[in-house]
Order: structure tokens, then sequence, then C-alpha cells
């Protein structure tokens, strides 16, 4: 279906059409299309990716910080990103679909675990990267263990974690274009049941998850750069991409 | 100045000349700067001579040497190399020519000692057999095994056995300049001082042309045949022989830069050998008392000095040791400090002084014991006429 | 909205009471083991093509903006927004320009790995000291023979710790190929996706795929890279 680029930009001013305005599914039966039906596909999109990755990054940093705090378990937390680089989120998805079963709190698990390893890794490095002779001096002020975690060693590292959460977010909004599989209705909907939709709903669900994703990239881009103190040079490489 | 033809592998004797260097009122000005960083500078480095820039930080000596193979550019006046005009080739050209010593030598970290040595002679191309052996010939002249070191990877390498492989790879392709910005600073200062000895050996032999920049004025006098001493904003202030230098500084910067000490300093401009020693009472253990007690009264030292079967000093002895029939072995003391004769009177006064001691074994190259010497001969060389006292690399 | 889709069984609803029962069956694995056979090909010659290609054009940016720093910031933000962009999303976007099928597939891969691959390569030749790269002047090395003989080789293990990350992670996103048309894995796990060993065994040798790369690049970079293992002398 290569057409010119004539037929390349109507196709997507048809997808710019469905966003806006309701029509007829071309499978019959419903209506399709229009501003509300994207807000019921893009709502649950939006939730499921939030709440999956507020679960991780609240069990993957505080583990990663005391890993880091304590220099223990360095191995496990460095290489929990390469193995779960290695696990395509399709197959995560799928195994759980077999093994686990369909639904919004199955189709959670799966999404925290994809998300946990970039923010684990992050937490553990940014913690051992803060210099030691800083968190000497915090010792030797009296903080306790707990204090120079919290007090010290998180600032620093904020820089690092926050790009953690930033690669698995973007990671978890892109996943849950395949929720459709496991039974939760999000904005991939139109791309798996395209006969549903059409072929401009299904465009169309691409062009928002695309802008959705870039939107959080942008949104939490900032925020580190927010949460980045002034007198602090961000390392040239981060850990995770 | 074909340095790839030149260069025999049959040894130190078959060399390329040395060139003359010669800055004309050069001149370097950075954007936005008032005051220039190198003032006109012009002077004059004769074939086969060490010139040394010397002056605190910001005077410019190190941004002078990088002017000469242009790694920092020149804005007005010249340098000639030779003769010609450094401008006139492509830098890359006119560096390959140009031995570059730095502080933290750069050796590159992913070759191996031989093949950093080996990187300018395979740019121009030059045969593996020629290649290799020029490698073991400059491990060698470096005092580095070259077996041992060719493999190896400088993170291997202690500070001192790096320096010595950046200046091997200066001299890979036999070049008639060589340019050393602070290269013994990062090293500490015991193994400093051997390698600076080891370069004054070095350039004994073969005599290149050589701009060494320090800020140590204890070096420049003892490395160099001629010092430029400048100041901050580019000026030279004195280009003169380090005897000259102390002797009759040409104005009050100098006279403080130079130091209170310069009387002192002097001693670093002559070497033990220069001194008549004193004769060593050398006895053997077992050898006869009487015929160790026969040279002890004929010598100055009031104590004999064991040595062994090579003539290497293994101690003072004690009274003890020469009471019965044959010659023992009872130490007064060990031989320390062993001076060698090559040793500037500067750096042996100082030994001397840390063992609190008030003769020191001198030993020649080999090791072998040939003299003594003592706080008052020192003492003496420091009060002989300075005319006479020879020039840094110069003593033979 | 219907949530899943009708998926074509692959089982075949035969005595195997091990099928019926969806449990996890050898015996079905070694008798259809061939129908993976050819996906899994597919996926490796995907994900090889788009991460060499990957790799020729971030390696060449990276390269060119290191000299010319003021193409970092603009390349950094082209290429982060392709590596933001969902690949599913990018395989429909292409859709309507280069049609369904590998090269669609090919280059939304490309464009996610262009990002990690730009960074590190960039940030490996930045991490070349600079007393060795004076001191290669300094003898006399041009600036494509620094780079070359120095900055790269030195730069090595950054670039090939990139390449690692982009290749196990194009393994895992080839597995959504089968939606641009380009076969793969992916394929094979929507074809059943309830069933436990085709899942098993379809999403086994995609990880398995990026496990052996991530092993054959870094034993690869083990023995180029002889000078990382060197121990400081005391």
């Amino acid at each position: 279906m290569d057409k010119g680029g004539r037929g390349a930009m109507n196709d997507f001013v048809d997808a710019i059409e469905f966003i806006f305005s309701e029509r007829d599914s071309p499978a019959g039966g419903t209506r399709v299309g229009g501003l509300a039906e994207l807000w019921e596909l893009t709502w649950p999109h939006l939730k499921l990716s939030g709440v999956s990755l507020a679960i991780a990054c609240a069990i993957a940093i505080p583990i990663g910080l005391w890993l880091g705090h304590r220099r223990r378990g360095g191995f496990f937390a460095i290489n929990a990103s390469n193995v779960g680089r290695a696990v395509p989120s399709l197959a995560l998805i799928a195994f759980f679909v077999a093994y686990v079963g369909v639904g919004f709190t199955n189709l959670t698990l799966a999404l925290v675990l994809l998300a946990i390893p970039p923010v684990l890794t992050n937490a553990y490095v940014g913690v051992t990267q803060v210099d030691r002779d800083t968190v000497d001096a915090a010792r030797g002020m009296g903080m306790t263990g707990r204090q120079v975690v919290r007090r010290v060693e998180l600032p620093l590292a904020l820089p690092l974690i926050f790009a953690g959460i930033r690669t698995s977010a973007v990671n978890v909004v892109a996943t849950a274009t395949i929720a459709p599989l496991a039974g939760v209705v999000t904005l991939g909907d139109p791309i798996i049941n395209v006969n549903t939709y059409g072929d401009e709903g299904r465009l169309a669900a691409a062009i928002v998850v695309a802008l959705l994703a870039v939107a959080t990239e942008v949104v939490l881009g900032s925020a580190q750069r927010a949460v980045t103190p002034r007198g602090l040079r961000v390392n040239r490489r981060e850990a995770v991409t | 100045m074909n340095t790839s033809d030149h260069a025999h592998t049959s040894g130190p004797s078959a060399r390329s000349k040395a060139a003359t260097l010669e800055f004309v009122e050069a001149t370097k000005r950075y954007p936005g700067q008032p005051e220039p960083a190198v003032n006109q500078l012009s002077l004059e480095v004769p074939a086969g001579e060490t010139c040394v820039l010397v002056g605190p930080s910001g005077c410019g000596k190190t941004t002078a040497m990088r002017m000469v193979n242009r790694m920092t550019s020149i804005t007005e006046g010249d340098i000639l190399l030779d003769g010609r005009s450094v401008r006139d080739r492509s830098p890359a050209e006119l560096r390959r020519g140009i031995g570059y010593v730095i502080q933290q030598v750069g050796l590159f970290p992913h070759l191996t000692v031989g093949d950093n040595i080996a990187t300018v002679p395979r740019l121009l191309g030059w045969e593996r057999e020629r290649i290799r052996a020029r490698v073991d010939e400059l491990l060698e002249l470096v005092n580095l095994d070259a077996a041992e070191t060719r493999n190896r990877f400088p993170a291997q390498l202690s500070g001192g056995q790096r320096q010595r492989v950046g200046v091997a790879r200066a001299l890979a392709v036999d070049p008639p300049l060589m340019l050393m910005d602070e290269p013994f600073g990062a090293i500490d200062p015991i193994n400093r001082e051997r390698l600076q000895n080891e370069f004054l050996r070095l350039q004994r032999e073969i005599r290149k042309t050589v701009v060494f920049v320090t800020h140590d004025i204890d070096e420049a006098i003892k490395m160099g045949d001629r010092i430029a001493i400048m100041r901050e904003g580019g000026h030279l202030e004195q280009y003169a022989s380090p005897a000259e230098l102390l002797m009759r500084p040409a104005n009050r910067f100098v006279e403080d830069f130079v130091g209170a000490d310069r009387a002192l300093k002097r001693l670093a401009l002559q070497r033990v050998r220069d001194v008549d020693l004193w004769e060593a009472p050398l006895v053997r253990a077992g050898e006869p008392s009487s015929d160790a007690r026969a040279k002890l009264a004929s010598s100055e030292v009031p104590y004999p000095l064991l040595i062994d079967a090579d003539g290497r000093p293994l101690g003072w002895l004690s009274d003890r040791a020469l009471e019965g029939e044959r010659v023992g072995d009872e130490l007064r003391s060990k031989a320390d400090p062993v001076i060698e004769l090559d040793d500037v009177l500067r750096d042996a006064l100082s030994d001397l002084l840390a063992e609190e001691a008030q003769y020191g074994a001198v030993v020649d190259e080999r090791g072998v014991a040939c003299g003594v010497l003592s706080i008052e001969l020192v003492g003496h060389a420091l009060q002989e006429d300075p005319e006479v006292v020879p020039s840094g690399a110069d003593a033979a | 909205m219907s949530a899943l889709l009708a998926q074509v069984e692959i089982r075949d609803r035969s005595e195997d009471t091990c099928v019926s029962d969806n449990g996890f069956c050898p015996d079905w694995i070694a008798d259809n083991f061939d129908r993976y056979v050819d996906p899994f090909f597919q996926h490796v010659l995907l994900t090889v093509v788009a991460v060499a290609i990957g790799f020729g054009v971030a390696f060449g940016l990276a390269v060119v903006a290191h000299r010319r720093r003021w193409l970092v910031n603009p390349v950094t933000q082209v290429t982060g927004v392709l590596y933001t962009i969902p690949s599913l999303a990018a395989f429909f976007l292409l859709l309507p320009i280069t049609g369904r099928g590998f090269v669609t597939a090919t280059i939304a891969l490309v464009s996610y790995s262009l990002l990690i691959i730009f960074r590190n390569v960039l940030a490996g030749l930045d991490n070349v000291p600079d007393e060795t790269k004076d001191a290669g002047r300094g003898m006399g090395l041009t600036d494509r023979q620094l780079l070359w003989r120095v900055e790269v080789p030195l730069a090595l293990p950054e670039i090939l710790a990139g390449l690692r990350i982009a290749a196990t992670s194009t393994v895992g996103l080839a597995t959504l190929a089968f939606f641009a048309g380009a076969g793969g894995l992916g394929e094979q796990i929507f074809a059943d996706i309830n069933f436990k060993s085709n899942v098993v065994v379809a999403g086994g040798l995609a990880v398995a795929l990026a496990a052996l790369l991530d092993a054959v690049i870094l034993l690869a970079q083990r023995a180029i890279t002889p000078w990382t293992r060197a121990v400081a002398a005391q």
C-alpha cells in the first residue's frame, strides 16, 4: 500500500480528522472517532502507565538507594537493566497473559516489572557516583546511615534517578500500547483492532501515542532539570538509556 | 631535514645533526587580552645545546615552546629552525621532525610501549625490522629492559618508567630538536633527580638541541647550557649561561628569581668528578692489618673503607676490625651515603648532610670505590673562581 | 469495544492432553519447532540490519559532531525524539509513506537506536584524556590520524557498550515488527498468546537472541581492547 506523497498526506489528514470527529465504524455497529472516544482510550493509557510507574518507583528507588549506600548487590543492580532490556515487552505481556491472566491488575504487575530495572540501576549508580569525600564528611558530622542517604546521597543522586524514571516512563507508555492484548483497552486498541476503527483510526492512535510519549519525556526532562542542583554538573553519560 | 633517511640503527654514533633554533621577535597575542603572552622573544639556541626557559607561572615559557612546533600559532615574528621558518611546512610535517615531551607524558594507553615508540616511524613508513630494532635501541638508551618493557601497556608502568618511554618515543625518528615541557614535574623528587641525571648523560651522548621548560630554577641551572629567564607578560629578562646568571644577574627580578642562595646554587654547577677527591683507604676483609693501617696513615680520611671483592664499598671499619692480624669486618657504620662521580656537588652535599656524615664514599659508573668526598672539600669548591666552573651538560 | 482480538489458535486441539490443558508441553514443542525457525532468522536479520545501519549513521554523526560541537545539541534533540516515539506508533506513522514490510520496520528500529549509539560514541570520544591528544598532535599526527589511531580506539569500550545496549533493545522491539508486516518472533507470540508453550518458546528465543548478541559484542570488546585489562604496576 505504498502511495505517493499525495496519498500519504491524505492519510494524515484523515487521521487528524478522526481525532476530532465521530463517524461510523467500518465494521459496523458502533460509532468511533472524536475527542470523547479518544479520551476514553487515553485515560486508561495514562492510568495504567502512571500506576505502574509509581509502584515501580516506590519499589526500585528505596532498594536502589540502599544497595548503593551499602555498596552491595552491585552486580545485581547494574545487570538488572541488561536483563530487563533483553526481555521484549511483547513477550512479557504474553507471558503474563498465558500464565497469570488478563485484566488491569495483572497487566499492571507486568508493567511494574518492566519499569523497575532502569530506575533500580540508575538509583544504584546515582548513589555510588556520589563523591566519597562528601559522604565521609557527612558521616564525620555525625549523621546516621539513614540521614546520609536522605540528606546527602539522595539529593545528589536525584538527577540520575530522574533519568531512570524518564526511561521507564517512556517504556511503560510505549508498552501500554499493546495492553489490549491483555484485556485493557488503551490507545493501542485502534492499532490492534484496526477493523473496528479503520485505517484513519489506527494512524490517529499512532499519532496520539507518539505525542503522549514525547510529552512524557519532555515533562520529566524538565522535572529532571528542575531537581538538578545548579552546582552539580550532570554526568556526560547517563547509566541507562 | 630528512630525518627519515638519516638515523641509522647502528648505534649512537650515526646521528642526524642537531638543528639551530632562533626566535625572531616571536610574539603571541590572545584575542581579548591586553598583554601578549609572549612579547617579542628573540634568542638563539646553537645546535646541540640545551636552552632552558624558566620563570614564574604566566611568564609565557610554555607558550613560547609550543610556538616552535606550532601547537600554539605565532601572532607576530618568526621562529627559524635551521634557518627555515617553522611556518614553511604543514604543522604535522613540522612536528614529525621535532621530539615532544610533556609533563603528563601522554602515552597512548591502548598501545604497548613498543607501539607507542613506533608511532611516528610507522607514520613515515619505515620497514618493520627497522622499527623493531630502533624501538629496542631506544629502550636501552633510556635504561629500560627492552625485552621486558616493549610489550607492556602504559598502565603497567610506574611514573618514572612512563616518562622514560615518553622520551624514547620523542627520539624515535632521531629529530634534530627536542621540546620538553616540565617533563619531570610529575615525578617524585628521588626519581626526578635520577631522570635528570640520566637525561644529562643521554644528552652528552646524542647531543640534540633541546628546549626545556621548567618553573624550577634549580632544575634550570642543572640542566641548561643556556637559561632564558622570563617574567609575566612574556618578557625575556636574561639569556645567559648558568654561571653568568648566578654571578651577574641582569636585574632585580632575575636576582629574586634565582634566589638569595646564589652561592650555594653554584654547587649545582660542579660535579663530584671535578673535585680533587681524597684518596680512600680501601681495605678488604682478610687483608693483613698492617697494610690497612699503613693506608690509613697516608690518607686524610680517619677511617678505612671496607670494600668487597669487586671493589664496591661495604662500610666504614671500626677500630676493632684492625685489632687482629687480619682485617675483620666489624663496621662502625654503613657506607651511606654512596656518591657517584657524576652527581652534582649540591646533591652530594645534601646527601652527606642527610646522613649526618662527614665523609662519603665516591664510586664510578661501575660502582667501584674511587675516592672520598668530605664536607670540607665541598666548602673548598664553594670558594673557587666561578669563571672556571663548567656549565651543565658539558662536564666530561 | 472488544478487548481480546480473535486469534488464530495454533494449537491443534487433538489428543494431546498437555496441549488442551494449556501446560508447558515439550513434546508439542519438539514436534512444532520448525514453525519458529523462519521467524527466528527473520528476527536476526531485522535486528542485525537495523543495528548495523543505526551504528553506521550514529557513529558518523558522532564523529562529525565531535569536531563541530554546535551539532551536538540539534542531533541529540532529533535522535531523542526518534528514540521516544514508541516503535509501534512509528510503524504506523511510516505506513502511509513506506508501506508495510521490512523497510518500514527497519526505519523505525534504526531511529530508535540512533540516540543510544550517538551519545555513547560522543561520550567515548570526549573522555579521551587531553594530554594524550596533545602528545599525539605534538608528534605530528594530523587530525584524521589522531581520530582513527588514538581517539576511536580509546573510545571503543564506551562505543561497544552503546552497541550492546542498542542490540539488545532492538531485539526486544523487533518482536513488534510483525505489526509492520516484517515477521519475526513476535508474530509467533501473537499467533496464540494464550498458549503457554508457544509464548515460552517464542519469547525465550527472543531473550536468547538478545543474550547471544550481548555476549558476542562483549567478547569482541574484550578481544580488541586488551589494554583495558592490563593491571597497573605497583
